[in-house]
C-alpha cells in the first residue's frame, strides 16, 4: 500500500542500508556502488527522504537495554476513541514517555486504545513514572494496565524490504534470551 | 550502564539523528568531537561489536514504507520459550518481549506488504495452535528523537 510513496531507486537504496551504513570514509560512495548510483545520487536522494518524512531520522542506533535502560513498561488505556488525540497530546508533555500511539482494539479481548512506553534503570524507577502519568491529566478515570517487560526475547531494528538481510540476523546470536 | 568514555556518551548523545549527509560524514562527526577520524570509526566498530549500538542507519517512519503491526498472544507458561523462538524465526519480527499479564507474548512485525504480514501471522497461528492478536497503529503522538542518556 504505502510502498507507493518511494520509486524503485529508493527502495533499493533503503534495502540496500537498512542494515547500517558501513564504518568506512566515504559510506555513500559505497553504499552507491553495489547498487548503481553515484555518491551524490545517494546523498540526495537520503536528503530527499528525510524531507519527506519517509526516513525519520539518521544517526547512531542505541540498544538501550544494553546501555542498563533494562526497565520497560507499556501503559495502556480505554478510552471513548473521541478522545484519544486529546490525552495522546496530553500524555506526550510528560517527558518521560519515549513513544505513545492510539492503536487498534481488539474486541473482546484487549478493548485498550491509547498504549505509551516508558524505559528506565530499575523497575522501581519505571514504576515510580507510571504512576506519576497516570494521575496526571485526569486520565486515571479510564480502565488501564500497565504492562511490565520480563524477558526479552528479541530486539534490533525493523527490516521492511524482504531481501538482502545480513546472515547474522537468522543466527543465534539474536535469539538469545536474556533476563531483565 | 557499561563503561562509556565522555567521548562514546557524546557520540550517543549527539549523533541520534542529523547525520551529516555529506561525502564524509565520520570525518564531520569526529572534528565535531575533536578527534581524528579513524579513531571515531574505530570507536563506532567497537560500540557496535560490543551491541550498544545496532547500527549506524536510517530509522523509517513507520507506515511511509511498508507495514507493520503491534502483535500479542495468550501462551501458557511451560510454552513461552518455545513460541517466543518460532516468532523469532521470522525476519519480519524485530521486538519481541514477554510481558506480565495473561497476554503475555508482545512483538512488533514489520514487512514490506500487508499480504507479507498476513502470511506471518497465520504461520505462526498453524504452527504455534495460539491465536495472534494484531494492534496496529492508527496515529503516533510522538516524534521519536532518540533516547536520551545520562
Amino acid at each position: 500500500m504505502s510502498s507507493l510513496l518511494i520509486n524503485p531507486r529508493e527502495e533499493r537504496l533503503l534495502t540496500e542500508i537498512q542494515g547500517g551504513l558501513p564504518l568506512v570514509s566515504r559510506p555513500f560512495q559505497q553504499i552507491g556502488a553495489r547498487i548503481g548510483l553515484t555518491e551524490e545520487d545517494v546523498l540526495l536522494l537520503l536528503g530527499d527522504l528525510q524531507q519527506r518524512g519517509v526516513i525519520k531520522r539518521m544517526g547512531v542506533i542505541v540498544r538501550h537495554h544494553e546501555l542498563g535502560y533494562r526497565a520497560n513498561a507499556m501503559v495502556v488505556w480505554d478510552m471513548p476513541d473521541e478522545l484519544v488525540e486529546e490525552y495522546g497530546h496530553k500524555l506526550i508533555r510528560h517527558g518521560m514517555i519515549t513513544l505513545c500511539y492510539q492503536r487498534a482494539r481488539v474486541l473482546p479481548h484487549w478493548p485498550y486504545n491509547l498504549y505509551c512506553m516508558i524505559h528506565g534503570k530499575a523497575r522501581q524507577e519505571v514504576l515510580q513514572m507510571v504512576h506519576a502519568v497516570i494521575h496526571c491529566c485526569a486520565i486515571d478515570r479510564f480502565p488501564h494496565q500497565v504492562l511490565f517487560s520480563l524477558r526479552r526475547f528479541k530486539q534490533r531494528g525493523a527490516y521492511y524490504f524482504s531481501e538482502a538481510l545480513p546472515e547474522w540476523q537468522n543466527g543465534a546470536a539474536e535469539q538469545r534470551i536474556v533476563s531483565p | 550502564m557499561k563503561n562509556l568514555s565522555p567521548l562514546d556518551l557524546r557520540l550517543l548523545n549527539e549523533f541520534q539523528h542529523h547525520f551529516p549527509l555529506v561525502p564524509e560524514p565520520y570525518r564531520a562527526m569526529a572534528e565535531r568531537l575533536g578527534v581524528a577520524e579513524e579513531e571515531l570509526l574505530n570507536r563506532l566498530q567497537s560500540l557496535q561489536n560490543k551491541g550498544i549500538i545496532s547500527r549506524v542507519g536510517a530509522v523509517l517512519r513507520t507506515g511511509q514504507v511498508g507495514v507493520s503491526t503491534l502483535a500479542a498472544m495468550q501462551v501458557p507458561h511451560e510454552a513461552l520459550e518455545q513460541v517466543a523462538a518460532l516468532v523469532n524465526r521470522f525476519p519480519e519480527v524485530n521486538h519481541n518481549y514477554e510481558r506480565d499479564n495473561a497476554i503475555n507474548l508482545w512483538f512488533v512485525l514489520t514487512a514490506e506488504s500487508q499480504r507479507r504480514l498476513h502470511a506471518v501471522i497465520e504461520q505462526i497461528e498453524s504452527e504455534s495452535g495460539f491465536a495472534v492478536f494484531m494492534m496496529p497503529m492508527i496515529k503516533p503522538f510522538h516524534i521519536d528523537l532518540g533516547f536520551p542518556l545520562h
